[in-house]
């Protein structure tokens, strides 16, 4: 067919994780434009398992940018080059016929690489567990609009909420920080009347769980916002510090 | 561990050190600079030694001077031991990285930046600073006619460590005020006659420009300050008085020195 490109991949392959791993060039011949990142590589796989070469494992599941599934590490940016969409949502027409990629998977000590592409980040689901959710008991279900909340602080609530997990953040840190995820998840909690009960104790134990993964120190570099597929901005990355520090300096732990 | 200690040994308490430490120089780098306006008097330097001598003696000004040497080395060694943990936090690096897509430069070579003003720190305190405090400096003597203050008369006295102190007083026969102080004036002009110093000396205050124009903000950052209504302010201040106007006024004392004294 007319327009389709002809392509060069780098790709990272790595049999586990004690395997040191290394580049691997494939070619990616008659690719359409129409195609998402992901079909293209899986149109290359179909192609290896042709000639019973092992296929190029990434993580995917949802493919249309909701899930956070998707990673991969594009030509030197976390979801390639365009902004605020994941691997998946990333068209073949954002690169050009000859082009040659290189794919690399995210890269910190605290997301080890399964194989190839796909890496561990189960370091995320850790620091959740640590503090990311409210305890309710159980009962009658409440009445819907309960609690007042301004719209204002709702909306912020929500797009704290749109975070997906996906690690973008780390991967495009200089510093492999996980600054913006983890302030996203406190946020979400810490802006609505139902989070405030644990509001103290949830900072402190998902910044020491974040700590305890080996994520580095935020520098305010601000990669983390611009390469973040839903758009989390830095103010997350603040508000846990003020509420951190809140904590730490300023809060009763014990009673005196 | 106390819950400080905790605090200041996590990632955001280090940063919380560094933002401190750095947002006090930055205040220091307002003093600093606004003192050091006296060099571009044209009065054999009395200004500046009386002022030298006042910022070495007056003792809440000691206390702060200590502060601020405390400011540096945790500054530094804070620095050290973040960037350790960073790039232990990814120890196997990217082979196409591009950085500039999604940050500023200043901000991707913090480090590096600080290393050129650490060592410019160095060179600087121990030509001014050490000098000023153990190096047998001249002294220089003026004397101020109290008719008519335009008519000043200036006496060098070489090194005298016994006999010579700084003075201040008015001789009432001679009709004059005397100010007798350590010529640290003289210091800077003979350093700054140097071009290679005065190539340093301009080389340092654009990697202060530099490390400002993401220091200033971050630092504010770092202590969780961050508001639609006052963020437009700090960047505004971090980008015109901290990384261009500070750094461009502290190299025209050199150059200014070099080409016009």
């Amino acid at each position: 067919m007319s327009g389709n490109m002809n392509l060069t991949l780098k790709v990272w392959r790595q049999k586990n994780a004690a395997d040191k791993g290394g580049f691997v060039t494939y070619k990616a011949d008659d690719v359409s434009p129409d195609m998402s990142f992901l079909e293209m590589l899986d149109i290359v796989n179909e192609r290896l398992v042709k000639k019973t070469e092992d296929p190029i494992h990434f993580d995917h599941d949802c493919r249309e940018g909701i899930c956070g599934a998707c990673s991969l590490y594009i030509n030197g940016r976390p979801h390639g080059p365009k902004q605020a969409i994941t691997t998946c949502q990333l068209h073949m027409r954002s690169f050009s016929d000859g082009e040659t990629i290189t794919i690399e998977p995210w890269r910190a000590e605290a997301f080890p690489v399964i194989k190839d592409l796909a890496v561990d980040r189960t370091a995320f689901d850790r620091i959740q567990e640590a503090g990311g959710f409210i305890s309710v008991n159980t009962g009658g279900v409440p009445d819907a609009n309960e609690i007042p909340i301004p719209k204002v602080v709702a909306d912020e609530a929500f797009n704290s909420a749109t975070c997906i997990q996906c690690g973008a953040c780390v991967a495009a840190c200089k510093n492999a920080s996980a600054a913006l995820f983890v302030s996203a998840k406190i946020s979400q909690l810490a802006l609505l009347p139902q989070g405030q009960t644990e509001r103290y104790r949830r900072v402190q134990a998902m910044v020491a769980q974040m700590d305890a993964e080996g994520f580095g120190s935020c520098t305010n570099t601000g990669a983390c916002e611009v390469e973040c597929p839903k758009g989390i901005s830095l103010t997350n990355i603040n508000r846990m510090r003020r509420d951190y520090f809140n904590a730490k300096f300023f809060k009763e732990e014990e009673i005196h | 561990m106390s819950s400080f200690t905790k605090a200041f040994s996590s990632t955001l308490g280090k940063k919380l050190i560094m933002s401190l430490t750095g947002l006090f120089l930055c205040l220091f780098l307002i003093v600093h600079l606004l003192g050091n306006l006296q060099l571009f008097k044209h009065d054999d330097g009395m200004a500046f030694n009386v002022y030298s001598h006042f910022m070495t003696h007056f003792p809440p000004i000691k206390i702060v001077s200590y502060l601020l040497y405390l400011s540096i080395v945790f500054h530094a060694v804070y620095a050290l031991i973040i960037t350790i943990r960073n790039s232990k936090a990814r120890k196997v690096g990217y082979a196409v990285y591009k950085g500039s897509a999604n940050s500023t430069w200043s901000s991707r070579n913090m480090g590096i930046l600080g290393t050129i003003l650490l060592i410019f720190i160095v060179v600087h305190m121990s030509n001014f600073w050490a000098e000023y405090h153990w190096g047998g400096l001249p002294f220089i003597k003026y004397e101020t006619s109290l008719n008519n203050p335009e008519e000043v008369k200036v006496t060098k006295l070489p090194y005298n460590g016994n006999e010579l102190v700084y003075s201040q007083y008015v001789d009432t026969q001679a009709g004059t005020e005397v100010v007798v102080a350590k010529d640290l004036n003289i210091i800077v002009m003979d350093l700054f006659k140097i071009w290679w110093y005065v190539v340093l000396y301009v080389i340092a205050m654009i990697a202060m420009g530099f490390h400002l124009y993401h220091g200033f903000q971050s630092g504010f950052q770092t202590l969780g300050f961050d508001h639609k209504k006052y963020k437009p302010v700090i960047d505004f201040l971090g980008l015109w008085v901290f990384s261009i106007i500070i750094p461009a006024v502290f190299a025209a004392m050199p150059l200014y020195v070099f080409f016009f004294k």
